[in-house]
This record gives structure tokens, C-alpha cells and sequence, in this order.
């Protein structure tokens, strides 16, 4: 199979359009006949991912590349950067406002269940530049 | 069970109407969504009191059977609108959390 290459604009403030892409991922590798273990893993990846770009980073991209065995995808932001990565990784730390909480966020467990289900998890971050995900997921 | 079973005798309200003849093969509580995604399994009926879009998205991307809003929690419109056309299954009650789990878990097994 050629690889598939997929790429999204994520909004800054729009959460009602947030879960777009990751649903999109979704139904392509529903259609591709991927597991669904496996896209069960990418779709809570990158939906956290959304969610992260929506309330921390100011919006950003996400290239998702499809190949034979894995799935890799790219989230890329030009927001605050992670202060401290230590912490951001940990479960239940989250530095989200309350009205993000309102809405059933900022539990703590984003950047740990994206590391969670996925295979390979970089994060690259400075201060001030942005924030960098390169996350794989292997084929099961 | 299926979702229309469990709706029957559990005595839940239908809003949105997905899949009815899912099964339904476990159970998750829980409000923050995040949390719900790391942990809930396909095929659970999810108990919650979060009723916007966002929650509808976390139902498409765990695959779980059906949302419960427990307590009579509010649905948003645009949250209908999503689910309708997400073919996600969305139930009301206005019994808790616990109320529902302790119910489902006698008929479920």
C-alpha cells in the first residue's frame, strides 16, 4: 500500500469543531479496514492532541502519514510551550483554566493517554516557539 | 443486552437515536472526559452528566455503546445535532449515576 498522507488546520478557539480531524483519521482507517484496536489507540491520540492545540497552543497543525505498518502522525503548535515537561506528563496535572474544566476538560490526562496509546511518543517543546508531538502507532 | 433492552428496562428516555441493537457489554462512569477516553471500553454505556459536543466526540472515538445523561443533565442543541448525525445513542434519566450502574449491573451479565 502507498502511504496516505493526511494533513489539518486546527482552530484556536473553536471546540466545537475540535474532535474534527481525529474523527476524520477515524473513518479513513475504518475504511482502510484497520483494527480497531488500533484506531482506537491514533483516534484518543489525536483527539488529545486537538484538545491540547485548542487550549494551550493557539491552534496548529497535524500531518498524519498512513503506511503498511503504522500510523504517524505530527502535531505541531506555535503556542507557549511546556513549562515543565516533568509535570505536564504526569496524570491529573493540568494548568487549564476553569472554564476549560467546565466543559470537562483539564483532567490531568491528556499528554499522559497520548503517550499511553501510542507506540513511539516525542515531545519536543521551548518556551515561547511551540510545542512538537511526533507520536506512532503500529498496525495490530 | 442490547441498548434497546437496557433502555426498556431501565426505564431510560431516548433523545438521540444511534444504533439500537448495539450490545452493550460493560459499564463507565464518569465526567471528565479525558479520563473517560483513557479508560472506557467499546461497548460501555457511559453514565455522565456532560451533555456538550465534546462528549459526543469521546462516544464516536471509545465506541461505546450509548451515552446515559444521568441526574436529568442538560443536552446541548448543538451536541443533538452532532450525535444525530454521528449515529451516537443518547439516553436520559433522571436517576444518579450509581442508581443506574447498580441497575444495569443486575441485567447485564
Amino acid at each position: 500500500m502507498d502511504s496516505i498522507k493526511l494533513h489539518y488546520d486546527i482552530s484556536a478557539t473553536d471546540f466545537t469543531r475540535a474532535g474534527a480531524a481525529s474523527g476524520d483519521v477515524k473513518r479513513t482507517l475504518k475504511a482502510l479496514g484497520v483494527s480497531p484496536a488500533t484506531i482506537r489507540n491514533v483516534a484518543v491520540a489525536m483527539y488529545e492532541g486537538e484538545i491540547n492545540m485548542v487550549i494551550h497552543g493557539g491552534g496548529g497543525v497535524i500531518d498524519v502519514e498512513i503506511t503498511e505498518d503504522a500510523i504517524r502522525m505530527v502535531l505541531a503548535d506555535q503556542g507557549p510551550g511546556i513549562e515543565n515537561v516533568e509535570l505536564a506528563m504526569k496524570e491529573g496535572y493540568s494548568t487549564a483554566p476553569d472554564n476549560i474544566r467546565a466543559l470537562g476538560f483539564g483532567a490531568g490526562m491528556g499528554l499522559p493517554n497520548i503517550k499511553k496509546y501510542t507506540d513511539e511518543f516525542q515531545l519536543d517543546t521551548a518556551l515561547g516557539v511551540g510545542t512538537t508531538l511526533t507520536l506512532k502507532v503500529f498496525m495490530k | 443486552m442490547t441498548v434497546q433492552a437496557m433502555m426498556e428496562q431501565l426505564d431510560l428516555r431516548l433523545l438521540t437515536g444511534g444504533d439500537l441493537s448495539r450490545e452493550v457489554t460493560g459499564c463507565y462512569c464518569g465526567d471528565l472526559l479525558s479520563w473517560v477516553m483513557g479508560k472506557a471500553q467499546e461497548g460501555d454505556c457511559w453514565l455522565t452528566v456532560m451533555g456538550n459536543i465534546n462528549a459526543v466526540a469521546v462516544a464516536v472515538l471509545t465506541d461505546c455503546a450509548c451515552i446515559v445523561l444521568t441526574e436529568n443533565a442538560a443536552l446541548d442543541e448543538n451536541a443533538k445535532a452532532r450525535a444525530e448525525q454521528q449515529g451516537v445513542t443518547i439516553l436520559t434519566t433522571a436517576e444518579s449515576a450509581y442508581q443506574i450502574a447498580v441497575k444495569l449491573s443486575a441485567v447485564i451479565a
